[in-house]
């Protein structure tokens, strides 16, 4: 599988996720998410933009119940719940902003 | 589901074998299940968690800040066998300051290393209801 950005074929896995954690850019997140019918909103980049500082700090991407314990002491708990991160990634707030942030699957995701 | 005691034994060297990622993988994957999930850290395993790992040199992506984020995963209780960093000339501050909020105590950090001698190892392997050696 591949993507098409800025006349750059960028190459993603079975699951289209990045197959090169480098390639990614906010263009890519937008292209991403635009081929799942998805516009990322500010309140989509503020979840992903916190599992890029994640993964950075500690390599891998956290699993659900990590992610939504992490953004309620970080973003407030009116964010830390399973109910608003479904909101805004109803195909699963792991699977599907990790896809969009560039990083691998999470550890764990059944 | 029910709940079970696993300890994860690491006995081997970080890298130059798959053993200690791959057991890092399967522990993170038991706490996603909600287990209780404690780790031991014994003979070459006690490098693991040493400070400043830089794994450039042999292009293997350096995975010890991961051991950094167990805490996220309620996973608290980290052995380390007293006897094993003594052999190889480590003492407790050479390993990596790892972690925990303890949300029973206002979320105050605490360390999640225990240091163990063999028979404080004995005592905990006997509590445990399984048991996995990587």
């Amino acid at each position: 599988m591949a993507l098409e950005v800025g006349g750059k074929s960028i190459p993603l896995d079975e699951e289209g996720y990045l197959e090169n954690l480098s390639d990614w850019t906010p263009e890519i997140a937008e292209a991403l998410a635009n081929a799942e019918d998805v516009k990322l909103t500010g309140e989509h980049w503020e979840i992903l933009n916190f599992l890029r500082e994640y993964y950075e700090e500690y390599q891998i991407a956290p699993a659900v119940r990590v992610l939504t314990k992490a953004v309620g002491k970080r973003l407030g708990a009116d964010k830390g719940n399973s109910k608003y991160l479904y909101s805004l990634f109803p195909y699963g707030p792991g699977k599907q902003a990790c896809k969009y942030a560039g990083l691998p699957k999470p550890t764990g995701c059944v | 589901m029910s709940t079970k005691n696993f300890l994860f034994v690491n006995r081997k060297a970080p890298y130059g074998t798959i053993y200690a990622l791959e057991s890092l993988e399967v522990v993170l994957i038991s706490a996603a299940f909600e287990q209780n999930v404690s780790l031991a850290f014994i003979d070459d395993g006690v490098y693991q968690i040493t400070k400043g790992q830089n794994s450039k040199g042999i292009g293997m992506k350096n995975f010890s800040p991961t051991y950094r984020a167990l805490g996220d995963y309620d996973i608290t209780k980290l052995y380390v066998s007293s006897e094993s960093l003594a052999e190889r000339g480590l003492t407790v501050d050479d390993l990596m300051e790892l972690t925990y909020e303890d949300a029973d105590d206002d979320y105050a950090e605490k360390p999640s290393i225990i240091l163990a001698n063999r028979e404080e190892m004995a005592a905990m392997m006997a509590e445990q209801e399984v048991i996995l050696s990587f």
